[in-house]
């Protein structure tokens, strides 16, 4: 009887070490198409250079003040904090040793020169689809960089999210190696766009829901960045930043200058104009407008009758509305030059309400770019309002005007108050 | 009652800021009304310019100031929501920003009279107007001018500033996380400052009236007692 159990467990593992080794993420070569394609020639480096602007590498490889691409930079997760790699051609520190197949390994497959699996904090999820050749041209560019001797510092992960085991599970569950696939049905330009939104651009590193074990769905669907505080809106739902509805020039101008009729950029996004959209030539920008254009939209599911703001709510969020803001946003949130419109402002009322409430609190600019390279600030209010106050003026901006979204609280203003800035 | 009077300034600067009739003006003056919140350097209420902490930063020499903005913005200045506010602003709109402030010339209110005790008052303007010899601790009006106005274009005026700003920043230089450009002088000095010493030089600073004529000199006597990378 014993036996006869031992036996069937002994199978039932067996089916199950078969079962991971098949959907085991495998590693995909694909060579170069010859060693020119990374040769140090101008050509090369100029591509790469552009190349890691669309990857916007440098804002998470420099740490605040220091040298470019010399890493750093520390990435707090629900799991801990990762602390980015020097990647300039250091031989010692950076990736000075590293080949062309190397880096293509680490960019396709999400594993360092040593063999070992990288975490998916370096967004190999998407990145995965980066063409061989344009991994090259990255290559030739970071290889031009000048060498930092800056010592990588090692992660600071709580247990058992340290260990390369849970992350090789982490890999069977999440992570598959795969080119990008053009789509036949759509033109070139839509499909560069999709080239770049789901490859370099990794939008989806922000725009989708993780779970539990941080795995995006890869979808635009919007999300909540753990830690930073911060929502990114769905690109899909019409409700959100869902782009359907809007001009296509207005997504360009948007992605490169950082405003737009009525919208502005602010927080993580503000960071991604200023150090990679700007940088790109408005071709590819164009592309990337078009391919979020066509996602679809729809409003998204589930989300109920917002409930109104009491009355005496409403009185007293008109009066601060009127000391606080009404000389820039207008008397019935209309919007004043360069000061976006509060009635049916999108940002204002997604359901999930941190970004209005950061904004107040926070206020801030719009990055300088050459768009806009003189932009409008907002002032904070974090030290002129006490929690009840916003939460009162930001239940009021959310069910004005034909706004409809729920109220918020003192306490989720009081949570966002303590979150970093930096 | 504090928070009231920093609230009703505020009002004050924005409400001038805006001229009525619902337009925008494209004015620097405009585009900064998010520094001129905190900093209101056109507070003409008689309540002392950004209240209890946030420093006068009109008339300051323009060179100065940028060098803040750019300190905040890569990390030698630890101040988060400043860090926030210049994060993404290029070298030229924070210099460009900086002579604005620079050329601004508010009236200044005159400070209410200081409570420390008198011997507090007199260790402050000795270290202020003469230094401390055997502390190795030179004058501050040796750098900052006899007038305490500063010194174009990178040494800062001492006055009108809040006195727990003032010991905020030399705290800051004793622990590290306030940097300059090397050889960083302050540093130096504030390592050699108790905080005795750096609570006499704030309490008898704060309670300095401002002339209203007051200007950053041109230029500063030379040698300076210590090298200094932002005065060079």
């Amino acid at each position: 009887m014993t036996r006869r159990l031992l036996l069937l467990l002994g199978a039932v593992l067996a089916a199950l070490a078969i079962a991971a080794a098949l959907a085991w993420p495998r590693e995909q070569f694909v060579p170069a198409a010859s060693p020119d394609a990374w040769a140090a020639t101008s050509a090369n480096i100029a591509r790469g250079a552009y190349l890691a602007r669309a990857g916007d590498c440098m804002a998470c490889h420099t740490a605040r003040g220091g040298a470019p691409y010399a890493g750093g930079r520390a990435m707090d997760t629900p799991f801990g904090t990762l602390y980015t790699p020097n990647i300039t051609s250091d031989r010692v520190t950076g990736i000075g040793k590293w080949s062309a197949d190397d880096f293509w390994r680490a960019l396709h497959n999400g594993k360092s020169r040593d063999g070992r699996l990288l975490y998916p904090a370096f967004p190999y999820t998407s990145y995965t689809k980066v063409s061989r050749a344009d991994s090259d041209a990255l290559f030739a560019w970071l290889r031009s960089l000048p060498p930092r001797q800056v010592q990588n510092r090692p992660h600071a992960l709580r247990f058992p999210y340290d260990s390369q085991l849970a992350l090789a599970g982490w890999r069977l569950l999440y992570f598959k190696p795969g080119v990008f696939e053009q789509d036949a049905a759509r033109d070139a330009q839509w499909n560069r766009g999709a080239y770049l939104v789901e490859g370099l651009g990794h939008c989806s590193a922000c725009h989708s829901a993780r779970n539990q074990f941080g795995a995006s769905d890869e979808g635009l669907g919007g999300g909540l960045i753990p830690t930073v505080g911060w929502y990114a809106p769905s690109l899909t739902s019409d409700s959100e930043a869902g782009l359907g509805k809007w001009q296509e020039d207005h997504i360009v101008q948007l992605l490169r200058t950082g405003v737009a009729p009525g919208a502005s950029v602010t927080g993580p996004m503000a960071e991604v104009v200023a150090q990679s959209l700007q940088h790109l030539n408005e071709g590819d920008v164009r592309s990337m407008a078009v391919y979020l254009k066509s996602l679809p939209g729809g409003t998204a599911p589930g989300r109920e009758p917002a409930q109104r703001p009491s009355e005496q709510v409403m009185e007293q969020g008109e009066q601060l509305y009127r000391q606080q803001c009404a000389a820039c946003h207008g008397a019935r949130g209309e919007g004043l030059g360069p000061y976006p419109a509060l009635a049916g402002n999108r940002a204002l009322t997604l359901e999930e309400p941190v970004n209005a409430i950061r904004v107040v609190l926070n206020g801030g600019f719009a990055p300088a770019t050459a768009g806009n390279p003189r932009p409008y600030g907002m002032p904070p209010f974090s030290h002129v309002l006490d929690d009840a106050q916003v939460a009162t003026l930001v239940s009021y901006l959310r069910a004005s005007w034909g706004n409809a979204a729920a109220p918020v609280t003192s306490a989720q203003v009081n949570r966002y108050r303590a979150v970093p800035l930096d | 009652m504090a928070a009231a009077a920093l609230v009703c300034s505020i009002f004050g600067a924005s409400a001038q800021s805006q001229p009525p009739g619902g337009k925008i003006p494209d004015t620097l003056e405009q585009r900064v009304a998010a520094c001129i919140a905190c900093h209101a350097p056109k507070d003409t209420a008689g309540t002392r310019a950004g209240g209890v902490y946030f420093p006068r930063i009109a008339g300051k020499p323009s060179g100065y100031l940028v060098n803040q903005l750019i300190n905040f913005r890569e990390g030698r200045r630890q101040y988060p929501l400043m860090t926030w506010m210049v994060n993404h602003l290029s070298d030229p709109y924070l210099h460009e920003i900086a002579d604005y402030f620079a050329s601004q010339h508010p009236p200044v209110p005159v400070p209410p009279p200081p409570r420390e005790p008198a011997a507090v008052l007199a260790r402050g303007e000795q270290l202020v107007r003469r230094g401390d010899p055997a502390l190795k601790l030179p004058a501050c009006v040796a750098c900052h001018g006899a007038p305490l106005g500063g010194v174009a274009p990178g040494i800062p005026g001492l006055l009108n500033l809040p006195r727990d700003y003032v010991n905020a920043q030399l705290g800051a230089w004793r622990n590290g996380v306030r940097r300059a450009h090397a050889p960083d002088c302050m540093a130096t000095i504030a390592e050699r400052l108790s905080p005795g010493d750096v609570a006499a030089i704030s309490a008898w600073l704060a309670g300095q009236p401002t002339p209203p004529d007051l200007r950053p000199l041109a230029h500063a006597e030379r040698p300076l007692p210590l090298a200094c990378g932002s005065a060079p």
